[in-house]
């Protein structure tokens, strides 16, 4: 790892941010595609969800018992209800550690 | 009105929770560094150039594999081009900037700062200085990543490993779109996205995590559609 590769990553990931925000008008986007712009966090996010939950640190997926589903599912259901972000955190965490340390242990 | 103070805070007051999960994900991020055998300071290096968690990560681990430098670079500009969708939402709101103001206010731009922004200019899009919001949750996220990535290079191999942290995560933005699951059609876009996502992790370059997202965006504008 040099430097100058970190530096021409660092520029890349810049113009990856700035592009859109200094370079675009609001003109240039019409109505339509600010319609779907509108969904943008649920069509980005879940990228990142999923694979964080289905597939392990060796690139394959995991098992359907893995205590990564359930920790899911409870973040899911607590962060439904309470709107509270800390919350679904840590309920997700705890879930997750509860399974891996008392039960499967 | 609010004050450019207000939204200042306000901004870092509605990233804050999220730091449940930053920190622990950046002390994992400059642990694995050092324990690759990097040296500590371009780790720390990359907090402060690249900034992008989940990048960085990848960089790491692809150059300790043995990939060329012109993989790495070319995995973390396609991982983070999702920054382009953020910006094409905010370009927005931000448009009465001066274009120095938007150049500089581009670097604190990251995936948990624009999901509470964005959420925050939605309901309030009269106030005349909403870009203090977003400098708010994105100096909140700066301050914090370059103190975690920091810990966790001193640290080093004393981050225990078997409390999968990482797995923070996915729950950090599984907070931010939660309540969207109220609505059938995000629910709809979020699912196409999830499962392209795993279909499409193995495409070269970690592409997936651009390529789910254009095909879900393509389902909303269908669904948008068949709404009228």
């Amino acid at each position: 790892m040099t430097l100058a590769s970190i530096i021409a990553a660092g520029i890349l990931t810049y113009f990856t941010r700035m592009t859109m925000i200094a370079l675009i008008s609001r003109d240039m986007l019409g109505d339509k595609i600010k319609a779907v712009l509108e969904y943008v966090p649920s069509a980005v996010f879940p990228a990142i969800i999923f694979p964080g939950i289905f597939i392990n640190d060796f690139g394959t997926f995991i098992e359907m018992n893995d205590p990564k589903i359930f920790g899911a599912l409870i973040a899911v259901i607590v962060g439904y209800f309470s709107k509270n972000i800390i919350a679904t955190i840590s309920a997700g965490l705890v879930s997750y550690w509860f399974l891996i340390f008392v039960v499967f242990n | 009105m609010l004050t450019k103070k207000q939204l200042f805070t306000r901004g870092m007051l509605d990233i804050s929770p999220h730091m449940l999960s930053v920190i622990p994900f950046g002390i994992i991020c400059g642990a694995i560094g050092v324990e690759l055998g990097f040296n500590p300071y371009l780790v720390y290096a990359m907090s402060f150039i690249i900034f992008g968690g989940a990048s960085q990560i990848v960089f790491l681990q692809l150059l300790s594999g043995g990939a060329s430098s012109l993989v790495a670079v070319t995995s973390v500009g396609i991982i983070n081009s999702r920054h382009l969708l953020y910006g094409a939402v905010l370009s927005e709101y931000l448009e009465k900037l001066s274009f120095i103001k938007k150049l500089l206010i581009s670097y604190v731009v990251v995936d948990q700062g624009f999901a509470e922004s964005n959420k925050f200019f939605k309901k309030n899009r009269s106030e005349e200085y909403l870009h203090y919001h977003l400098i708010g949750t994105g100096c909140t996220m700066w301050v914090c990543w370059q103190i975690a990535t920091l810990s966790g290079i001193i640290l080093g191999s004393f981050v225990p490993e078997e409390l999968g942290l990482k797995f923070a995560i996915p729950l950090t933005f599984i907070a931010i779109v939660v309540q969207d699951l109220k609505k059938i059609d995000h629910v709809i876009v979020m699912i196409t996205c999830g499962m392209s996502s795993l279909l499409f992790f193995d495409a070269p370059f970690k592409s997936y995590i651009i390529i789910s997202p254009v095909i879900a965006l393509f389902v909303a504008a269908l669904l948008l559609r068949l709404k009228k």
